[in-house]
């Protein structure tokens, strides 16, 4: 049994008129197994959690906690968040110049496991990840996403999602930028490791439009740095229909 | 000495970037550390080899490895000297030139293609007495080699190295110096590039306690082109300098520059300057230089001053780039992500900072031991304790 707990996590970023708070309490609780989404309009802090949780160094936590299995995550540098079970696909992934897929991912591997990976299933199973995401095998000795299509990027995400194993896989906005055909590849890629035991997994979108692919257990409308509503699946449905309008109308109505 | 004839075609320039050179020691004065070319240079740490220092220091060893049509001859006596078109600009490289015994000529034949590099290595034995040296490299007309210069040990070393590359030739000079910490070396490389001719400079410096290079060129006739990569890596204490010069002074000629340098610790210095000067004969000529500097740590300072003169108006391209950053945070964030420790991402992002551009040195035989050159001096230094 493994848990992602986010209890009243309270984030803000420094900016040239002083700190400016982005999340104002967030909330939720992922059990292994489970499949969350998170939905809301740009700019309402989706990735700021994604980013907060990962550990990145910009954003401050000024409150609220984050555990996995109970362990105090926020306390973690953000490569013992990753060997602790965490894993950020991240909406706009960086490239790294000179330094091929194959040894990044080796050394992530070797990272994660303590030990490096045995070299020949290792290029097998490499391979074998890139080849599920459509990925030709040249790009294991490209640059990590340099030069690779909007695209191309998510679907290395996924490819790294899948070779990499995490406990909990948070993936921020990663439909935005595919094509239908790319959009089930990846789709594909998410369900494999959703049915893996004792994983779970947080995905945030702008769009319902993965969801019809990705069956998520709980939706989660983010508005404003809250989640404005929870509920099942049928909560997409609805904001499929009538969109954001609700929840941004309810909050201008609040200023 | 043949540098006169090349000069009398050419119109004279005004241009601070050429400054008066001189075979005549007393035509330099003593730097004092005030003149522009010297600024950034510690004066005090080149046990006064800019001064009086004798330079006749036998604390070396040579070796010299090649394929048998290659020829090797030591010439006991001035004919070489200046035979590349250098005069001496400073003096250090007229000291050196002056004091040489001998210069050492490496030709590869005319139209020999060598199936395998050229080696020449100096291994410094001591840094007591100062030496002078002199190597001529000449690749006659139509012939394709790979050079390979290797500096090791300890030594207080003033060179002079100059290269002909005769027309429709393609010459590639790999350059290391991998000094112990306590070598001196101050060097100037002159080349001449012959029509339509091929030349490409990998410069790699990594050790010693200063190092500075000046590394000219300019052509003969059209056509000519001159590619120089540099890979530079100081650590606390260490000066590191380039100055490079780039004599557009033929049409269609080419020249591609690109260094590549990381610093690290305190004092860690490194300088680079790259001068390209166009001048109005050379019309439809391209050039592109750029230098960039990756800081690793607090306290290091990387001077990078790009310098581009133009005479005409008639270029097919020119352009430089020079930046100087730290690493990139959100790069070290996306790797240490996935579990890479902070260490482990720093080193992987010098390496393929530098990597960027050992895929471009394109000696397909030296690649690999380059990059295990790199990733030796990586593990050395910051990078210690990765992993
Ligand atoms: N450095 C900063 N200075 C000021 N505001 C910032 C800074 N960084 C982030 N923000 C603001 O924080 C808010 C939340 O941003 P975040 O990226 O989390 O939104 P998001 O929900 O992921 O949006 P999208 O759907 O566009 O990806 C935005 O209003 C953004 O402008
Ligand atoms: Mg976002």
């Amino acid at each position: 049994m493994s848990t992602l707990e986010i209890k009243n996590l309270q984030v803000s970023v420094d900016t040239e008129d002083g700190a400016k708070e982005i999340l104002k309490g967030v909330t939720l609780t992922i059990k292994d197994g489970e499949t969350h989404a998170i939905m809301g309009p740009n700019g309402s802090g989706k990735s700021t959690t994604a980013y907060s949780i990962a550990g990145h160094p910009k954003y401050q936590i000024t409150g609220g906690e984050v555990l996995l299995d109970g362990e105090n995550v926020l306390e973690m540098s953000v490569d013992e968040r990753a060997r602790a079970g965490l894993f950020l696909a991240m909406q706009y992934p960086v490239e790294v110049p000179g330094v091929s897929m194959s040894n990044f991912l080796r050394t992530a591997k070797t990272a994660l496991d303590g030990e490096a990976p045995k070299l020949r299933t290792w290029v097998k199973d490499v391979n074998g990840a890139l080849d599920r995401m459509k990925l030709d095998t040249a790009f294991s000795s490209r640059s990590v996403n340099e030069g690779f299509s909007g695209g191309e990027k998510k679907r290395a995400e996924i490819a790294q999602l899948d070779l990499l194993d995490p406990k909990f896989a948070i993936l921020d906005e990663i439909d935005s930028g595919l094509d239908i055909d790319a959009l089930k590849v990846v789709s594909d890629g998410i369900n494999d490791y959703a049915a893996r035991e004792g994983k779970g997994l947080l995905l945030i979108t702008h769009y319902t439009r993965i969801l019809r692919y990705v069956k998520p257990d709980v939706v989660h409308v983010f508005v404003d740095g809250r989640i404005a509503e929870s509920g099942g699946p049928e909560l997409a449905d609805e904001l499929e229909a009538n969109g954001y309008e609700k929840y941004v109308g309810t909050q201008a109505a609040g200023v | 000495m043949t540098a006169e004839v090349l000069e009398g075609a050419l119109e004279q320039v005004e241009s601070h970037l050429h400054p008066e050179g001189s075979f005549d020691v007393d035509a330099h004065a003593v730097p004092t550390g005030r003149e522009e070319i010297w600024r950034f240079t510690p004066l005090k740490r080149l046990r006064d080899i800019h001064a009086n220092a004798p330079l006749a220091g036998t604390s070396f060893e040579a070796s010299f490895d090649a394929p048998d049509n290659v020829r090797a001859d030591r010439h006991e006596d001035d004919s070489l000297k200046g035979v590349s078109g250098l005069v001496p600009w400073d003096r250090i490289s007229a000291r050196a030139l002056a004091e040489a015994t001998s210069s050492l000529a490496v030709t590869i034949p005319a139209e020999a293609v060598l199936e395998r590099p050229v080696f020449v290595t100096i291994k410094g034995t001591g840094t007591d007495e100062a030496t002078a040296a002199h190597l001529v490299i000449r690749a006659e007309k139509f012939s394709k080699a790979t050079v390979v210069l290797r500096f090791e040990g300890s030594m207080t070393l003033a060179d002079n190295v100059e290269i002909v590359v005769e027309d429709g030739a393609q010459l590639a000079v790999v350059s290391i110096d991998d000094w112990a910490d306590d070598a001196v070396h101050v060097g100037h490389r002159h080349i001449r590039v012959g029509r339509d001719a091929q030349f490409k400079h990998v410069d790699i410096t990594f050790g010693g306690d200063v190092v500075r290079h000046d590394t000219t060129a300019d052509y003969s006739g059209p056509g000519g082109a001159v590619e120089m990569l540099g890979l530079y890596f100081a650590d606390a204490g260490q000066h590191i300098e380039h100055r490079l010069f780039v004599d557009h002074t033929a049409p269609k000629t080419k020249s591609h520059v690109v260094y590549k340098g990381a610093l690290q610790g305190e004092k860690a210095h490194t300088v680079w300057i790259g001068n390209v000067l166009i001048r109005k004969v050379a019309e439809g000529i391209e050039t592109y230089e750029e230098n960039r500097n990756l800081v690793l740590t607090d306290g290091c300072q990387a001077d990078s001053v790009p310098n581009l003169e133009i005479e005409t108006g008639e270029i097919e391209g020119a352009g430089h780039a020079s930046a100087t950053a730290r690493f990139d945070d959100e790069q070290l964030f996306y790797l240490r992500s996935r579990g890479i420790s902070e260490k482990e991402a720093q080193r992987l992002v010098v390496h393929g900072f530098f990597n960027d551009l050992i895929r471009q040195v394109g000696v397909a035989e030296l690649e690999e031991s380059l990059a295990a050159t790199v990733e030796a001096e990586l593990a050395k230094n910051v990078l210690a304790g990765a992993l």
